[in-house]
């Protein structure tokens, strides 16, 4: 991380919590990554990892109250996006930052027609008519696939798949330097995943816009990303490049990932699911928060909160077994 | 799925079809029999309204509603006067049409005050919540707390009687049942993605209100409405039945049929039945299209499904079956 000048966004340190009667909701703890121009993140995790939480938190959009973002920087383009008013963050959004929602079926609106959608964007982040924009917006509809005869139709007279690019379009209308795409192709089916994705990664190099693509399909985390960043319980336990990560995945629970994953050539009978359940968020174990589940925890792992080390060139683990390892490893290495 | 994909270079000879969300709502609509016969009613009662000026032109200065003709008094209806005339003389017939367009304007101003204020109520409250919304609504229960035509009669009483101050005061008393509406539909939407969406393209909350969350809200408040006229009407024509409405000469149906209640008895039933029919009317034709709105617009409808005539066109294919049928029998005789 030590091109700091060049990276597009660097989050740092951010914590996000949920202030609720039950109890403080730890969604998102010290998580840290940054990102270049035209470079694709992966974030995978389980349901509750608090994926999500990190997209909205970096779009300023967490609920508050309850949610907080307590604590943290967000440098994005060298402005650190905490510090700035929220008529400059409405500037931002959509504009430099755009998001992608899971379900294509409820995040357009089902009373104006598709074109205004896109056209509504164009409008708030750019001067000019109301014609130009309903122009930018039909060149637009055209990028995604769609054609200009259906652009006055409604949401409802539209499939999945092609709400999902007119959701595309209203995100890319902008040019705008990040896009999070938060489980773009959950809510389609697996022939439609397949079209909408190829559209994201040829658009996505079209315009050099960097991604954040969050996901629990370690698949499409290979298809499309540069690099991946795994979460648990609201922290990033490991962050990698995608061949890395692949290659040598070194966080136990990344490996549990990877092997509740079946694999056709084996044959087995049963998956290999991790045990157990996602922690409470409301009440995080001491130590390292996967230890309750870890088959290779030890004593230390109970008491000692890892840190982010790095084992090798860009890969990033939080873990103590991995980390002791390793740093035998490069001394190995360092000495010869 | 879509063949857009390919068809996105296709030249493009059609316009974008404008298929209007308002030719949808029709199509549904005019299926409901009553409710056309409501649309028809309204349109003879506004056209009635405005031809009163040629009806009953004013003589020397003296309004068409108010020719009084002592020699021709209480006459039951006849050629001359198909309505009858009235304890002054005056033709019921020109007393009625003059009054049509009392009652509408009643009817459009309060509906307009009432959602006027009910909406911006209603959708603030519904929208910011909490503090806002407590403070909002408890005013608004306090006069939901009072009974309509009381609340009229009190503020009437206090202003003065009179057309404006009627109209007032039950353009008052109907900014509640608005209010509610809108924040309820306010409260459903708020959560929606879609309006997440809209934040994260950068819109500002005053944005999101009023185009992405009042447009889907409409449907109920037009009904509301359609329906709520005709209670205003009601109102207006029972405050001037008791004599705190408009002024004695113009011809308000209400205090026409107060007037005309005391001659009741004595036989001279054409006084009172008109106008009190054309309340009837009026309300029952409002009512009627109000039904007819609620289900044309009601979304779970949208599919455009219409029993009779699904009923029509399975029978006409039962008889291209029959017929080919038939044909095919005779065919074969002919082979034969």
């Amino acid at each position: 991380m030590d091109e700091k000048a060049t990276n597009l966004l660097d989050v740092k340190e951010l914590s996000i919590q949920f202030f609720l009667e039950e109890g403080t909701v730890h969604a998102v703890n010290n998580l840290s990554f940054s990102l270049k121009p035209g470079e694709t993140i992966g974030i995978v995790g389980e349901t509750g990892a608090g994926k999500t939480t990190t997209a909205l938190g970096i779009m300023r959009l967490v609920q508050s109250p309850p949610g907080m973002i307590v604590s943290g920087s967000i440098e994005f383009e060298g402005q650190n996006l905490l510090d700035i008013s929220e008529p400059e963050m409405r500037k931002v959004r959509g504009n430099k930052i755009s998001m992608i929602f899971q379900d294509p079926m409820t995040s357009l609106n089902p009373v104006i027609p598709v074109i205004d959608q896109i056209a509504e964007v164009i409008m708030l982040h750019n001067e000019g008519t109301a014609k130009d924009a309903i122009l930018k917006a039909e060149q637009m509809l055209e990028k995604v696939g769609i054609r200009i005869e259906r652009a006055r139709e409604y949401p409802h007279q539209f499939s999945g798949g092609m709400r999902q690019r007119v959701v595309i379009a209203i995100a890319l209308a902008c040019n705008p330097a990040l896009l999070i795409a938060d489980e773009p192709t959950s809510a389609l089916d697996v022939t439609i995943q397949a079209q909408v994705l190829e559209l994201m990664k040829d658009l996505k190099v079209e315009f050099n816009t960097s991604m954040i693509m969050i996901t629990h399909d370690l698949g499409i985390v290979a298809d499309i990303c540069d690099k991946v960043a795994i979460m648990y319980a609201g922290n990033v336990v490991e962050l990698a490049d995608k061949y890395q990560l692949f290659r040598n995945p070194q966080h136990p629970y990344t490996i549990g990932l990877f092997n509740s994953i079946p694999d056709i050539k084996k044959d087995e009978e049963t998956l290999k699911p991790i045990k157990g359940l996602m922690p409470d968020p409301t009440n995080l174990p001491s130590g390292c928060p996967f230890h309750p589940r870890c088959e290779s925890a030890m004593p230390r792992c109970f008491e000692i909160v890892p840190q982010m080390v790095e084992v090798s060139q860009g890969h990033y683990v939080k873990c103590l077994r991995c980390t002791e390892g390793s740093a035998q490893n490069n001394k190995n290495e360092g000495g010869a | 799925m879509d063949n857009n994909t390919q068809n996105a270079t296709v030249p493009k000879t059609k316009k974008p079809k404008k298929q209007s969300r308002f030719r949808e709502v029709w199509k549904r609509y005019k299926r409901s029999p009553l409710a056309i016969a409501g649309l028809f009613i309204i349109s003879c009662i506004i056209l009635l309204a405005l031809s009163a000026p040629f009806i009953a032109p004013s003589v020397d200065g003296m309004p068409g509603y108010n020719l009084q003709d002592w020699g021709n008094v209480r006459q039951f209806p006849s050629s001359e006067h198909i309505f009858g005339t009235d304890h002054l003389g005056r033709d019921v017939f020109s007393r009625i049409a003059h009054g049509a367009g009392i009652s509408l304007r009643v009817g459009i101003v309060v509906i307009t005050i009432g959602i006027t204020f009910g909406i911006t109520l209603g959708s603030i409250a519904g929208f910011y919540g909490g503090y806002i919304d407590n403070v909002f609504m408890r005013i608004i229960d306090i006069f939901l707390a009072i009974p309509n035509i009381l609340l009229a009669i009190a503020i009437v009483a206090a202003l003065e009687p009179g057309l404006t101050p009627v109209m007032i005061a039950v353009g008052i008393g109907a900014i509640p049942i608005y209010a509610r509406t809108v924040r309820a539909q306010v409260l459903t939407y708020r959560e929606q993605e879609f309006v997440e969406a809209a934040r994260a393209a950068g819109a500002s909350d005053f944005r999101i209100i009023v185009r992405h969350i009042l447009p889907n809200c409409m449907a109920p408040v037009i009904v509301e409405a359609s329906m709520g006229m005709a209670g205003a009407i009601l109102a207006a024509a029972g405050l001037s039945f008791i004599g705190l409405g408009i002024e004695p000469p113009l011809p308000e149906w209400g205090a026409m049929l107060s007037e005309g209640r005391i001659w009741m008895l004595a036989g001279y039933w054409h006084l009172t039945v008109f106008p009190g029919l054309m309340i009837a009317l009026i309300i029952f034709a409002l009512n009627m299209i109000g039904d007819g709105l609620r289900d044309a617009l009601d979304p779970k409808l949208r599919s455009g499904f219409s029993k009779r005539h699904f009923e029509r066109l399975k029978v006409q294919a039962a008889q291209k079956i029959q017929e080919q049928s038939q044909a095919t029998t005779v065919t074969k005789e002919g082979v034969a």
